[in-house]
Parts: C-alpha cells; sequence; structure tokens
C-alpha cells in the first residue's frame, strides 16, 4: 500500500487480510488463493502489508475493550491515511468488527465480505468456475459462520457462490439462522473450552459429517428441498466430500473436527475463494 | 340496571386489585431503573414494525411448529376472551346485565368465539400441561428451573383451566336460566348449549351458579393479573415494551464504551480534551462507574428490562453451543439470575422471593462470598459460565421476545477484564501478542506479508483440491 500511496494512487479496494490470513499456515493459502482471484479480474487492489495490524476483535469480544479501541484508532488512522473507501475481508471477524463497530470511532468504509464480492464477480460473469477442477459428482456441504451469518444476516452469497461448481449442495440440519458455531468465536480460538462433555467443533463436524454421508436427520438441498443423498456405506470412496467454510477460524476447527474423527482422508475442508480459483483454474 | 350491594363490592374488589396491580408494576419499574441509562429514543416506525410482528405477531415462536400452534391459541384467547371482561367489568360497575348485547349479531359472533377459543385454551393447557410434565421437553429442565419455576409454570396452567371454567358455568348457568323461563340468551354459545343438561333445573340454583361463574371469572382475572409480577407469566405483558426497545443494529456491533474512547484519543493525541465529568446534583462529582458490569445496577436498563419478560421458555439455552455440549454456561440462567439479583438487592413483588421455595434456590457459594461479593458477578453467575461463550448470537436469535443475554455477559466479561484483570491466562498472552505483536499469535509484525512470497511458487505447483 505504502509503495502505491508514494506513486499518488489510491486502490479502488483494499484487501484486509486479517491476522489468520497472514500467519495461520493453512489460511495463508486461502488469501492466495483469493488474491490470485483479484489479479485474473484485474480488480485494482492494494493490501496494507506489514501497516495492518489486528482489529481488536478477539480483545473486545474477551471483554477487553480498551485493548480493542487501541487496536481500532490505530488501524483507522493508517486507513484514513491513504483514503480508503472500501474494504474487503476474507474474515468474518475483521469484516464484522471495521464494518459496525469501526465507524463509531472515526473509521466509516465500504466494508465487503469476500463471500460477498466472490458473487458479485460472478453475477458480472467476471468469474465463471470453468476451465478448472470440475466438482461434479462430488458433495458439498457449507458451515455458516455466526459472524458472517447471524451478526451479519449474510447467507445467501456463499451459497450462491457454491452454486456455480456444480457439485451436490447439501444442507446441515443446523443451517442459516439455526447454524451452530464452530466454538471458537469469543476470543475462544486462544483458550482452552470450559470443561463439559465434549468440545464444540466435534460436535459441528459430526453433524457435517452426517450430513456429507447422507445419515443425518434430515437432509435439504439449497432451495429447501428433501434432498436424495444415498446413503454412502461406511468406508466407500466419497470422492472427495467437502465442508466448505468462509472463515479462518471455523477452517481450523472443522478441520480439527474431522481428523479428530480421523475422517481427512476422504472429507476436507476449504474456503469458498479456494474452491473458487481451483474451478477456476488458478490453482495449478 | 339492578345497582345493588353486589356492585359497590365489586367496586372494591376492582379498585383493589388493579390498585395492587399498578403498586407492584411500579416497584418493578424502580428495579428496572437501577440501570444504567441507554438512549433507546426515535426509530418509532421500525420499532413500532418489530412490535407487532415480532410481539404481536408471534414471528419467532413459529421456529417450532407445535408450541407455536398451541401457544397462539392461548394467545388469541386471552385478547378475545378479555373483551368479554369489559363487558364483565361495566356489568358489575352499573348492575347490567350482558351490556355488549346491543351489538346484535355481532355479540353472537364474540360470545361464540369465546366460547370456542376457551375450549380450544383447556386443550392447549392439556398438551402445554402434558409437555412439562409428562413428556418432559429437555429446555424445560436445567439447574436454573429450581422449584418456584417449575411450581409457577403449572399455576399458569391451573389458573388458566379455572378462568375457563369459570367462563363456561357463569354461560351455561345463565343459558338454562333462560330456556327455564322461557327467554332466550343472546349470544351464541356453541360449547355451553352442550352443558346445560348437567345443570338443575332449579332457578335459584341456576342463579346462583351464574353468580358464582361470574364472580370466580372476574375475581380469579384479578388475582391472576396481581400473581403475574411474581412469575414468568408477567412476558404477557412485558414482551411488548421489551421487544419494543430491542437492538436494530447487526447482531454482530458490540457496544463502543465511550469512555474508554475518551481515554484512547487522549492517549494518542495528548491536545484532546476529555469532557468533564458528570456533576451530580450537589456540584460534587458523581462517583465514577466501572467499566463492564458487577451488579445489576452496572447492566444497561435494557438488560434489566429483559429479565421481566424472559419465558423461562429455555429457546436460548437449547440452542446455544456451549450448554449443548455439557459446559456450565445457560443464558436463560443469566437471565434469570439478573431478575433474581435484582428483586434480593431492591424490591420484590408479592409473591416472588428467589430463595424461599426449595433449598436448592440457595446457591451454592452464596453463604460463603462476603458482602462486597454477593453481587450478580459470582454471587450469582459464575466467571467459568461467561468464559464459556462464544459469542454466537445463537441465544439472541432463539429468544421469542428478542431477550439478549449475550449483551449482558459481554458487560461481566468487561469487569472481569478490565477491573480485575481475572481473564483466563491464555488470553492474557493473546492479549499481549496483540499489544506488542498487532497479533493474537505470536507472530512478528515483519512476518505479516510473508504469505505473498510464494504466492506464485508453491500454491502454483501444488495439486488441485481433490488430492
Ligand atoms: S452467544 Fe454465548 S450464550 Fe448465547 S448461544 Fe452463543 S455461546 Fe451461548
Ligand atoms: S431469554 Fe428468551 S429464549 Fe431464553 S428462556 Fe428467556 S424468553 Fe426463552
Amino acid at each position: 500500500m505504502a509503495d502505491l500511496a508514494a506513486k499518488g494512487e489510491t486502490p479502488e479496494v483494499l484487501f484486509w487480510v486479517g491476522c489468520a490470513g497472514a500467519f495461520d499456515d493453512r489460511y495463508k493459502r486461502v488469501t492466495r488463493a483469493f488474491v490470485r482471484i483479484l489479479e485474473h479480474v484485474g480488480v485494482n487492489y492494494a493490501v496494507l502489508g506489514m501497516e495492518e495490524s489486528c482489529t481488536g476483535d478477539p480483545a473486545k469480544r474477551a471483554g477487553n475493550e480498551f485493548l480493542f479501541q487501541m487496536q481500532a484508532m490505530q488501524n483507522i488512522t493508517t486507513l484514513n491515511g491513504y483514503g480508503i473507501k472500501k474494504v474487503v475481508t476474507a474474515c468474518p471477524h475483521c469484516f464484522n468488527t471495521i464494518k459496525n463497530e469501526y465507524p463509531a470511532l472515526g473509521g466509516e468504509y465500504e466494508v465487503i465480505h469476500h463471500s460477498t464480492f466472490l458473487q458479485q464477480l460472478i453475477n458480472e460473469g467476471k468469474v465463471k468456475a470453468e476451465g478448472g477442477e470440475s466438482f461434479k459428482g462430488r458433495r458439498i456441504t457449507f458451515h455458516d459462520s455466526c459472524y458472517l451469518g447471524r451478526a451479519n444476516n449474510i447467507y445467501e452469497a456463499p451459497r450462491a457462490v457454491l452454486e456455480v461448481l456444480d457439485a451436490d449442495l447439501l444442507e446441515m440440519k443446523r443451517c442459516k439462522t439455526n447454524g451452530l458455531c464452530c466454538g471458537a468465536g469469543g476470543a475462544q480460538m486462544w483458550k482452552e473450552p470450559e470443561p463439559g462433555k465434549k468440545d464444540i467443533n466435534i460436535e459441528r463436524a459430526e453433524e457435517a459429517l452426517a450430513t456429507l454421508d447422507g445419515n443425518a436427520d434430515v437432509l435439504l438441498n439449497l432451495q429447501g428441498v428433501e434432498s436424495t443423498a444415498p446413503v454412502l456405506p461406511a468406508g466407500s470412496n466419497r470422492n472427495g466430500s467437502v465442508i466448505a467454510v468462509a472463515c479462518p477460524f471455523c477452517m481450523t476447527m472443522m478441520a480439527d473436527g474431522v481428523k479428530n474423527k480421523e475422517r481427512e482422508s476422504d472429507v476436507q475442508v476449504f474456503d469458498l475463494a479456494e474452491l473458487i480459483a481451483s474451478a477456476e483454474g488458478l490453482n495449478a | 340496571m339492578h345497582f345493588s350491594i353486589q356492585n359497590i363490592l365489586f367496586l372494591l374488589v376492582a379498585v383493589a386489585g388493579f390498585g395492587l396491580f399498578a403498586w407492584q408494576v411500579r416497584k418493578i419499574q424502580a428495579n428496572i431503573l437501577v440501570g444504567r441509562d441507554r438512549d433507546m429514543s426515535g426509530n418509532v416506525n421500525e420499532r413500532l414494525s418489530k412490535t407487532l410482528l415480532v410481539a404481536f405477531g408471534q414471528q419467532k415462536m413459529f421456529k417450532r411448529l407445535t408450541p407455536a400452534i398451541l401457544h397462539l391459541i392461548v394467545y388469541v384467547g386471552f385478547i378475545v376472551i378479555n373483551i368479554e371482561v369489559i363487558e364483565i367489568l361495566i356489568d358489575g360497575l352499573f348492575g347490567t346485565h350482558r351490556v355488549l348485547q346491543f351489538l346484535g349479531p355481532l355479540y353472537s359472533a364474540l360470545t361464540g368465539t369465546n366460547e370456542i377459543l376457551g375450549a380450544l385454551v383447556i386443550v392447549a393447557v392439556a398438551a402445554f400441561w402434558w409437555r412439562r410434565n409428562v413428556k418432559g421437553v429437555r429446555r424445560f429442565s436445567g439447574p436454573e428451573m429450581r422449584a418456584w419455576s417449575k411450581l409457577d409454570a403449572n399455576v399458569i396452567l391451573y389458573v388458566e383451566v379455572i378462568l375457563m371454567a369459570a367462563l363456561f358455568t357463569m354461560n351455561a348457568a345463565d343459558l338454562k336460566l333462560h330456556q327455564v323461563e322461557g327467554r332466550t340468551l343472546p349470544g351464541a354459545f356453541p360449547i355451553s348449549s352442550l352443558l346445560t343438561g348437567i345443570f338443575p333445573d332449579n332457578t335459584t340454583a341456576l342463579e346462583v351458579l351464574e353468580r358464582i361463574g361470574w364472580w370466580a371469572h372476574i375475581v380469579g382475572i384479578l388475582l391472576f393479573l396481581n400473581y403475574l409480577p411474581s412469575s414468568k407469566h408477567f412476558h404477557i405483558i412485558m414482551a411488548f415494551p421489551n421487544v419494543y426497545y430491542s437492538r436494530l443494529v447487526p447482531q454482530g456491533q458490540f457496544s463502543n464504551v465511550e469512555s474508554i474512547t475518551h481515554e484512547v484519543k487522549a492517549m494518542m493525541d495528548p491536545s484532546y480534551e476529555v469532557p468533564a465529568p458528570a456533576v451530580g446534583p450537589d456540584g460534587s462529582a458523581a462517583a465514577p462507574t466501572p467499566f463492564g458490569a458487577k451488579d445489576v445496577d452496572d447492566l444497561a436498563w435494557t438488560n434489566l428490562l429483559n429479565a421481566y419478560s424472559c419465558t423461562e421458555c429455555g429457546r436460548c439455552t437449547s440452542v446455544c453451543p456451549a450448554n449443548l455440549t455439557g459446559k456450565l454456561l445457560s443464558p436463560r440462567k443469566i437471565i434469570m439470575d439478573t431478575r433474581d439479583r435484582m428483586e434480593e438487592k431492591y424490591n420484590s413483588p408479592l409473591i416472588f422471593n428467589p430463595n424461599l421455595y426449595g433449598k436448592e434456590a440457595k446457591h451454592d457459594t452464596q453463604e460463603q462470598l462476603d458482602a462486597e461479593n454477593h453481587t450478580l458477578l459470582r454471587g450469582y453467575v459464575t466467571p467459568e459460565e461467561l468464559w464459556a461463550c462464544t459469542t454466537c448470537n445463537a441465544c439472541v436469535e432463539a429468544c421469542p421476545v428478542n431477550i439478549n443475554p449475550l449483551e449482558s455477559i459481554v458487560e461481566m466479561r468487561r469487569f472481569l477484564v478490565l477491573e480485575e484483570s481475572a481473564a483466563p491466562n491464555s488470553l492474557n498472552v493473546m492479549f499481549s501478542n496483540i499489544e506488542n505483536n498487532g497479533a493474537p499469535w505470536a507472530f512478528s509484525p515483519s512476518d505479516r506479508f510473508n504469505w505473498a512470497d510464494d504466492l506464485y511458487v508453491a500454491d502454483k505447483a501444488t495439486t488441485p483440491l481433490a488430492g
């Protein structure tokens, strides 16, 4: 960003990478996938690089309002200094914080989550999900992130993105407004869960796996119609079923859950951006 | 008109009933107003339409169909049958009999609907009773559902049946009386006409029965009215203001603490002028308010209003991921604790006393706490409960009367962190990482751009997703 500013330019959108997108080895792949999409469609974008700092979301949810506001003011100063108008991010927590909590502190931007951004690219015909990997015959279920769904009412965008993949899309029993948390929000990501019967991500992973295997209580397709997905016998090749996520924390939690159930050989967890990049042939 | 001693008696009973109720409501109003100020004015249209949809229209009830239909019957019955209470009040005060009969066909429609709804209410109440006491729907139990809560739920059901029985006694006796005397009773009585067979032919007995039904119905209603403030059934009134004053911002948006904003701005810019603290009426500076909430008076009045609107239905707890996986947290308990604490510290309604009903009502830790720590936080709600929350908003989404347990949870977390530095250790590590590295993990800020190094090298060579 500093390079652009030195040239006196302001990007059309600022890609807010987020701490997970910058540091988490798994999520760095999502960051790269998204950047490839941005470059593929020729969006005029920039990133802050080393000038980006934590939005303060985990501090705020944990009750450390002081630390949150320090972070927020610092980031707002940076963003305003570059005259940023539009921010896109792959992290629902960054998205929620910048969109909803920064304005009262002097940071007003148009903030877009990458699911909405990808949906727009698809609607504009800039992304067609053609020429890359085919998802035909593969099962995908989408795990709603609390900070995207209930927190900000974004339910349709990620589903619209998945629909271009030509895969079998299945809904979990608890989805959309009734979605079950992955267990990482509210700063849970950084601490051990309190004592209980099981971990939240295990519960959610079990639900996702039951849906993909076709033995969940109810199976709905995206239109809310009862699905005919046949029950797959245990051990059969599920042809690489996918749990799609749109949040770095969900990614970690769901991947851990799948691993805990020893299903990583046939069920993978991918972010929307990875799926689109792959279908668009931007991976290989 | 037959003005008699009955009318004077009725006037006294009615004045006492409504007066007592008003007195109880004022006590509750005073409790709610101990909360912190929060400006909820404006957005009248949006608020009204929300109230129409969620409170009148019961929009959120319909997430679960069976209880929604049963509840709808009792709710519509309550509203329609209460039109008849207007008639009873006028009759009682002025010695008239069935004063609304001048409405003609409309009166028949009204009485007929009343009777059918009355019968349906009895069926619905029986179903409710069965769900609670026989089927044992899971969300009706839990550690916070103490002796009082269980008793309360059943008392409401019994009273509803008694009120309906009184209504039918009154109508059937009146109908039979008219039949025996060869007159016609205005109105339609589809249910009572089936019951006249079991009533005696003696006119005096019928007159007495009619009076018993009439008095039992109205006195029952007045007694019930005064029972409400002690009961979760108070939601039939409080749901409306509570929904009206619900949050209109996105659920993910947490409040920014304003006093902290001033402090942070002053830190970043020494020339920033922090507004002078509010000055009390005597000219002295008001005591500094703590960050977050330790006791009920530290919560906003809307959080306290929530506590009086809770129906104890447990929908919040039944969708809470922490509760579902066996953690101590139950959002319903947070709300019920808030009400209990308010009524312990300030006013309590006539009947309610959280610690009177059953030994288990006493909180385990309560006795060991000194006065200083006998507060909502620690006295009722333990930090372990608070730290289990993922801030997922499922409880907020689920609540049929738009209660927000999450706000109270976050306020108490703020107190733990900002006033007591009592966060779990791993969270303190996260805080210092953010402070020192600008990230919740212990990575160096100079590595923040490393993801781009191999953007076109490593990943492009990897196998496709199917792997
Ligand atoms: S926000 Fe907290 S209390 Fe409410 S459902 Fe989620 S985890 Fe439970
Ligand atoms: S807070 Fe709402 S959902 Fe929870 S028990 Fe009370 S009324 Fe029911």
